[in-house]
């Protein structure tokens, strides 16, 4: 079967050898394997981009195939970066207690309070909120890291596509519910550090002998073991009769519900399974970002999110991790303040204050002309072009036959 | 009109830039200065004025011939206000580009992002803002104030000149209110206040509906106690409040409110007509533009040709950057090299005259001493200084919270930032982050 | 009776300065010299640097040094006074352009002029000045001038004292103005409520007002009635609010027992970090009481090692909980208030309870007022929404952005025009056409060849949105922009001391009701509106009967822009002007059109209410946490959309489409 599959589709097998191959020249050029061209920052943040690809594939699943426009996966994306931040805040912070305590031997009670003192010290409390009861323990929390934002995802597609909210309606409501989460973690009572957040997180407990250098390697496997699995996994959901039925949803949603399939079970298991890849992109991402806040979940993240999606080109998951990889790294040459200023004659763009205009005009400009984004550029190469489909429609309804196409 | 004064005032910095291109491009040996502000983002308003802060101190300083015979060599990054990439940065600076020393951070959040990583690299930070405190590391310099040197003492002025007895502590929702507000709370209980008449509030950022929250601090004259608000609204949600406050008819006299985190450049976000009802209420900083003083009058000329422009304004967190810059630059001059160990040794104890008439010096918990100022504003804007005190020794930890009364730091004999003074060890050597 | 007020009045004026002389620095001497002038010069240097706690013998002498003394008091609180440098003399002084002119403190009689760097100017504080209105109070409260009289009486209500309250009761004769009179007899009556020398007195002022929502008679009462909790061995004593067993709801055995030990009348309560301090300094040979040290993780054996340690004597004993029950048990808990006559704090309670049913329904109406305020703006900034999302089912993420567009074209107005009412009068119409055309550009380059796609629509002006909220911070920077409301729209309707809203939100509310009324002219009773209303319904068939549907959109996305542009103006007059100001609108906003329905106003404007409404309505449950509020007002409306998928008011038939 599996054979089968990966004959049918032979972008699967080109894919994962593109990212393998990368991974090795990552390897071999970093500080700590290699000949020392790519600095430590660089690899991280290439295992950054790399967790982000993978959610730019959870975000083509729903969008691109589903037709669902979630603007609130980076809900499903924090959580899983809290569910682990706060496995590593308290396992950082137990080595440092039991290393500086003196006298009598630490009560289970004392450990837990110097703990919560520690972490909460800076935002005023020294209470362990009782959202933290599995911090302790690495296998829940992990546990947890799937499970609370499959959860979520769970009741909210449930109440959603239950109550039969498409279209417009069901983004807004994404992008409420991404707000409503961000708004609550803000507040310091959610015992998440409010504004502040979980910081630290890259020092890895029981790593440290390891040093940022090796870490920030094993972190760039892990993130494209994550990324070839979740591929796999999604070329898996999309090829065959599943992927089928998930596309003719997208295409018309009140035919195949009339054809007797369960659109809403599709659509709910769709962004049940895309929010789980969502989550452990961010248990991957926030370690090597080294600190999570409620402004990472913020709806703006999520947009960008569609908008990496769409430069890219929906509907292929190539497409998807392409365009999360381009618009990450040139927005981040271009807000690095590194990017050279352009001089016209009158005027000197810098582009620090620019990127975020032609950011916004380019993606208007790729909704308007390109709507297969980047992977259209892959289109024209093979000579694939899509119908001329200009003049007036000859009927009333959407997909009529245009004029000009009718002369053809 | 508008546009071409905007228009000037990029090509002003853009000539800034420019000009930092070039002097990293020189040959040669040179300093390397790290500069670690937001350029872009929400808080790009705020700290690329620092960032101008620091290049403009780094051009007056190589005019002088530099230090220790070479030429300081600006690095510029922009984090753009998000704090993950603070952290990235930092790294960057310190592996890629191998600066000295750095200068930056503005939020509390920005800082325990990019803690981990100098601490880890053995970096040295100057962090110039007005912060919660509970913070001592090795590797940062804190040359903004401490609770001590700015929320307690005009809580002080409430309690003794006011006579406030009921307080409001309006803040945004975020760790420099919350901690600074749990400090205050703790230390107006010491003082007698019950529970009872301490009001909190928290708001988000760029909260900018009012009306709810100044009828509440209204009602709160009802038990016949005098009202005060200490306020830790941050930046811009405070035009929305200063409004409401000016509809409702209260006045500096009635509820005065005195605030943490309004400075000159936030009351330009208010016209004439709103100022006329704010007259008297009340800012305590460290430092205000309109302290009378040679060094303060000879900074605020050098700022302005240097920006290009006669109507920027000056702050607290300059003056901060100010200070902290040349302690750098006389540290490294003592110490006859930048290694980073040494320097910070020679930090220690350094004195340099502040803006506004007295000296500062670097404690060995790693924050300075500084004058507690109170200003009222004034109808343009500025504020009226009523009162100035000595300067105040910067306290890390406070005293008025049980966990931290128990913690000191001392870098130079104790050698550890987070001392417990009951149990004489050393709590960590790392910061909390 | 009022002989005796004036002897207390007099004797405690005469008391002040002599009580104070041991505690303060600056020390009035009685001389022979009674002149003003000579006291001046005595306390210059208090008076340069005037400290609240330490300068009010210093202002009393001051008042009783005889002519001139109120001029003297009223510069100084004007911060009209500087201190000379070299000798520490005090002037009146007037800043010119090189210098400042002198004057006699005393007399003003005319002393030439000094250089600037000669003179420092003296700034008293708030707290002082507020004592120099309060001195002055006497010499004011029967001025000829009536403001000078009404500066008076508010230093008075700020800072009433018992001395003034003869003077007060003397002026209220020959008061004239009736406005001024009524508000002489308020206070008198508020002063004799907190000092009156009768019990009676106290009573009769009490009862003389009745239910007044008044705040400051509130502020009158409310002191009596403080209590503070005290302990007793036998029955309670004194003016006794209430007698209180420990364990009952609201004061347990617990309390209880720490105010005992705060009274220092029972020993403290063994915490565990005094249990783990005295067992480390009894470690012997790794063993605590015979329990070894590594053994002491677990709080079962720290206890035995305790118990191990006070047999040997070597620890105090801590108190054990049959103790405390039986130190709790001997001893009678009572509230007493610090008011010792009971009929005046009967009066009080009565009073308030009178009060406080009224203040209840006042507060609920001021909430409801808030929550009105609220609901108008986000109908102003929902409309223009409202009308492009019915009308065309196309989301305009960049209606945010067209709010700002609005709020800076109103700044920019203001910038060359210095008359604020001219300048909002021109904002206006002009934030209208500024955004109307830029609608009708996004429309026609933009949206109109997006049609039939509405997530991509959504997308692309979200492309806009970041663009344009760049090019905002671009053009204006990040910084808040001034936008001035013209003076007239300063200040609030104020019903009573609980009930006001500001009238810049009064004009807000009417402006929505007009775009509401306008609306609906235009909609049903003009050519246009039939034809948007003919699209709205079936564009095709629209299209059939000769409407131009292109046009029809072009125009409808033009007005809803439009009206964010005014709506952008109307913010702006309340909260700041920055490049974010539309953003934070622009989820309410979404919010408003979900839970309100598409395709007609009055969902909107119901969606506005619910919405506004909602948001006060948890604000005013838990005050201290406005995010809150947010968070759960968007809960409510993701599971209100499960119920109403389609908004509170849907369109039924075939309009509503799918």
């Amino acid at each position: 079967m599996t054979h089968g599959f990966l004959t049918k589709n032979p972008s699967v097998l080109i894919f994962l050898g593109l990212l393998a191959l990368f991974t090795l020249t990552v390897t071999l050029l970093s500080n700590a394997y290699g000949v020392e061209v790519i600095s430590t920052s660089m690899v991280k943040t290439l295992g950054k981009t790399l967790c982000l690809c993978l959610i730019a594939l959870a975000m083509d699943l729903v969008w691109g195939y589903m037709g669902i426009l979630s603007l609130g996966h980076f809900a499903f994306f924090g959580l899983g970066g809290y569910m682990i931040g706060m496995w590593l805040m308290v396992a950082r912070t137990r080595e440092i207690v039991l290393a500086s305590a003196t006298g009598l031997p630490m009560t289970p009670q004392e450990l837990n309070d110097a703990i919560a003192t520690q972490i909460f010290g800076v935002v005023g409390t020294s209470q362990m909120p009782a959202i933290w009861a599995f911090a302790g323990s690495l296998p829940a929390q992990l546990a947890l890291v799937v499970l609370v934002p499959g959860l979520l995802a769970l009741g909210f597609g449930w109440l959603a596509f239950r109550s039969r909210v498409t279209g417009v309606y069901l983004s807004i409501l994404t992008q409420a519910m991404t707000l409503a989460l961000a708004l609550y973690l803000y507040q310091n009572d959610s015992g998440l550090r409010g504004n502040n957040g979980l910081s630290g997180l890259q020092n890895i407990p029981g790593l440290d002998w390891a040093g940022q250098d090796r870490l920030s390697v094993w972190f760039l496997w892990a993130s494209a073991l994550a990324l070839g699995l979740g591929y796999l996994a999604c070329a898996f959901t999309v090829s065959g009769k599943f992927g089928s039925v998930m596309r003719a949803i997208r295409d018309d949603e009140a035919r195949v519900r009339f054809l007797g399939y369960p659109v809403e079970g599709y659509k709910l298991f769709v962004f049940t399974l895309t929010a789980l890849i969502a989550a452990i992109a961010g248990a991957l991402y926030y370690p090597q970002a080294g600190i999570i806040n409620p402004a990472e979940i913020a709806p703006i993240a999520s947009i960008y999110l569609a908008v990496w999606v769409a430069i890219g080109g929906r509907g292929r998951l190539w497409g998807a991790v392409i365009g999360a990889a381009f618009v990450s790294m040139v927005s981040t040459w271009f807000t690095g303040g590194r990017a050279p200023d352009l001089n016209l004659a009158i005027y000197t763009v810098k582009w620090v204050d620019w990127w975020q205009v032609l950011l916004g005009l380019s993606f208007v400009s790729v909704t308007l002309f390109a709507p297969k984004g980047l992977s259209g550029l892959v289109d024209l190469l093979a000579g694939l072009r899509p119908p001329q489909r200009r003049g007036a429609p000859l009927g009333p309804d959407d997909g009529a036959l245009m004029e000009q196409e009718a002369r053809q | 009109m508008i546009t071409r004064r905007n228009l000037l005032m990029t090509a002003a910095a853009a000539g800034a830039m420019s000009m930092t291109g070039r002097i990293a491009f020189a040959a040669g040996d040179t300093i390397k200065v790290g500069v670690l502000h937001s350029l872009s983002g929400t808080m790009a308003i705020s700290e690329t004025t620092l960032k101008d802060t620091v290049l403009m101190l780094i051009e007056a300083q190589n005019k002088k011939g530099g230090v220790l015979g070479k030429q300081l060599e600006a690095v510029v990054v922009d984090p753009a206000s998000d704090w993950p990439l603070f952290a990235e940065k930092a790294r960057e600076l310190l592996t890629v580009d191998k600066v000295d020393v750095m200068f930056g951070c503005w939020t509390s959040v920005s800082r325990k992002s990019v803690l981990p990583v100098i601490e880890e690299l053995n970096g040295l930070l100057f962090y110039p803002v007005q912060y919660e405190g509970e913070e001592s590391s090795k590797n940062v310099f804190y040359t903004g104030a401490a609770p001590n040197q700015q929320a307690i003492p005009a809580t002080d002025y409430f309690l003794k000149e006011l006579g406030v007895q009921k307080f409001a502590l309006l803040g945004t929702d975020y760790v420099y209110p919350r901690t600074t507000n749990n400090i205050l709370e703790a230390y107006l209980k010491s003082k007698g206040i019950p529970a009872e008449d301490i009001f909190v509030n928290y708001t988000p950022f760029g909260q900018s509906d009012w009306s709810k929250i100044v009828a509440d601090v209204k009602a709160l004259g009802a038990d016949g106690k005098k009202v005060g608000v200490i306020s830790t609204i941050n930046g811009d949600a405070n035009i929305g409040f200063y409004k409401e406050l000016a509809a409702s008819g209260i006045t500096a006299d009635d509820i005065p409110v005195v605030a943490f985190s309004v400075g000159e450049e936030e009351l330009s976000g208010l016209g004439a007509g709103d100022l006329k009802n704010l007259v008297g209420q009340l800012a305590a900083w460290n430092y205000f533009e309109s302290a009378d003083t040679p060094e303060n009058k000879a900074f605020i000329e050098a700022w302005h040709s240097f920006i290009g422009n006669d109507k920027r304004t000056t702050n607290d967190p300059m003056e901060a950057t100010y200070i902290g810059f040349n302690m750098w630059v006389n540290a490294v001059t003592a110490a006859g090299t930048t290694e980073v160990d040494k320097v910070a040794e020679a930090m220690i104890g350094q004195k340099f005259p502040n803006l506004t008439g007295s000296m500062a010096e670097m404690l060995p918990n790693h924050h300075l001493t500084k004058p507690v100022l109170i200003g009222e504003i004034k109808e343009d804007g500025q504020f009226d200084i009523i009162s100035q005190t000595d300067p105040v020794p910067g306290d890390a930890w406070t005293d008025f919270l049980p966990e931290s009364a128990v913690l000191t730091s001392d870098w130079k004999d104790l050698k550890c930032g987070m001392y417990n003074t009951e149990t004489k060890t050393c709590v960590q050597l790392k910061s909390n982050y | 009776m009022r002989s005796l007020l004036l002897a207390f009045a007099t004797s405690l004026a005469l008391a002040l300065p002599a009580a104070a002389q041991d505690a303060a620095p600056p020390v009035p001497v009685a001389t022979v010299q009674t002149g003003l002038a000579a006291v001046i010069a005595q306390n210059a240097g208090a008076i340069a640097k005037p400290s609240r706690q330490t300068i009010a013998p210093v202002i009393a002498a001051l008042g009783q040094a005889g002519a001139g003394a109120p001029d003297f008091l009223q510069a100084w609180a004007d911060k009209k006074l500087g201190a000379r440098k070299s000798d520490g003399a005090i002037f009146r002084v007037t800043k010119s352009a090189d210098g400042y002119a002198l004057a006699d403190p005393a007399t003003g009689a005319d002393l030439g002029t000094a250089a600037k760097a000669e003179i420092a100017e003296i700034k008293p504080n708030a707290g002082v000045r507020g004592l120099i209105a309060s001195a002055l109070i006497q010499f004011q409260l029967s001025d000829p001038d009536p403001k000078t009289r009404l500066a008076a009486l508010t230093a008075l209500a700020r800072d009433g004292a018992a001395e003034h309250l003869a003077p007060l009761a003397a002026s209220i004769e020959t008061e004239a103005d009736p406005a001024i009179k009524a508000q002489k007899e308020r206070l008198l009556g508020l002063l004799t409520i907190r000092f009156g020398a009768t019990p009676e007195a106290r009573v009769a002022a009490i009862e003389g007002f009745g239910a007044d929502l008044g705040l400051d008679f509130r502020a009158a009462l409310n002191p009596i009635l403080a209590t503070s909790r005290k302990v007793f061995n036998e029955a309670p004593s004194g003016n006794v609010a209430l007698t209180l067993t420990p364990g009952k709801p609201g004061f347990s055995e617990a309390e209880a027992y720490d105010l005992l030990v705060t009274e220092g009348l029972a020993p403290k309560r063994l915490s565990s970090a005094d249990l783990r301090a005295a067992l480390e300094s009894h470690i012997e040979n790794n063993a605590v009481g015979g329990v070894p040290v590594t053994e002491l993780a677990d709080p079962g054996k720290r206890e035995a090692a305790y118990a191990a340690l006070e047999a040997a004597g070597k620890v105090p004993a801590g108190a054990t909980d049959a103790e405390v029950s039986a130190a709790v048990a001997q001893t009678r808990f009572a509230d007493i208030y610090a008011e010792p006559d009971p009929t005046v704090t009967d009066a009080a309670k009565a009073a308030l309870d009178a009060v406080s049913l009224k203040v209840s329904a006042m507060q609920g109406a001021d909430l409801t007022l808030d929550a009105l305020s609220l609901a108008s703006i986000y109908f102003l900034a929902a409309i223009g929404l409202a009308i492009t999302f019915g009308v065309m089912r196309v989301i305009n993420m960049a209606h945010g952005e067209f709010i700002t567009m609005g709020a800076y074209t109103g700044y920019v107005v203001q910038q060359f025009i210095s008359d604020y009412t001219i300048s909002i009068l021109v904002a206006l119409p002009l934030a209208f056409a500024v955004t109307f055309a830029a609608g009708v550009a996004m429309e026609r380059l933009v949206i109109r060849h997006l049609a039939r796609r509405p997530l991509e629509t959504l997308l692309a002006t979200f492309g806009i949105s970041i663009a344009l909220q760049q090019l905002f911070k671009n053009i204006f920077g990040t910084q808040a922009r001034p936008l001035t409301a013209p003076e007239w729209l300063d200040g609030a309707w104020v019903l009573n001391d609980i009930v006001s809203i500001s009238y810049i939100r009064i004009a807000i509310f009417a402006l929505a009701l007009t775009f509401l009324g306008l609306f609906l002219v235009v909609m049903k009773r003009t050519r246009l509106g039939l034809e948007v209303r003919a699209v709205t319904q079936n564009p095709s068939m629209a299209a059939s009967m000769g409407i131009n549907p292109d046009r029809i959109n072009m125009l409808t996305f033009g007005l809803g822009s439009g009206i964010a542009g005014i709506a952008g103006v109307a913010i702006g007059l309340f909260a700041k002007v920055t490049s974010e100001l539309g953003a934070d609108y622009i989820v309410q906003s979404f919010m408003t059109v979900v839970v309100g329905g598409v395709g007609n106003i009055w969902g909107t404007l119901a969606g506005a209410s619910l919405v506004g409404g909602l948001q006060k309505g948890i604000e005013a449950l838990n005050p201290s946490n406005t995010l809150a509020a947010q968070t759960y007002m968007i809960l409510f409306i993701i599971i209100f959309i499960q119920f109403r998928p389609r908004g509170i008011i849907a369109l039924k038939g075939r309009a509503a489409g799918d």
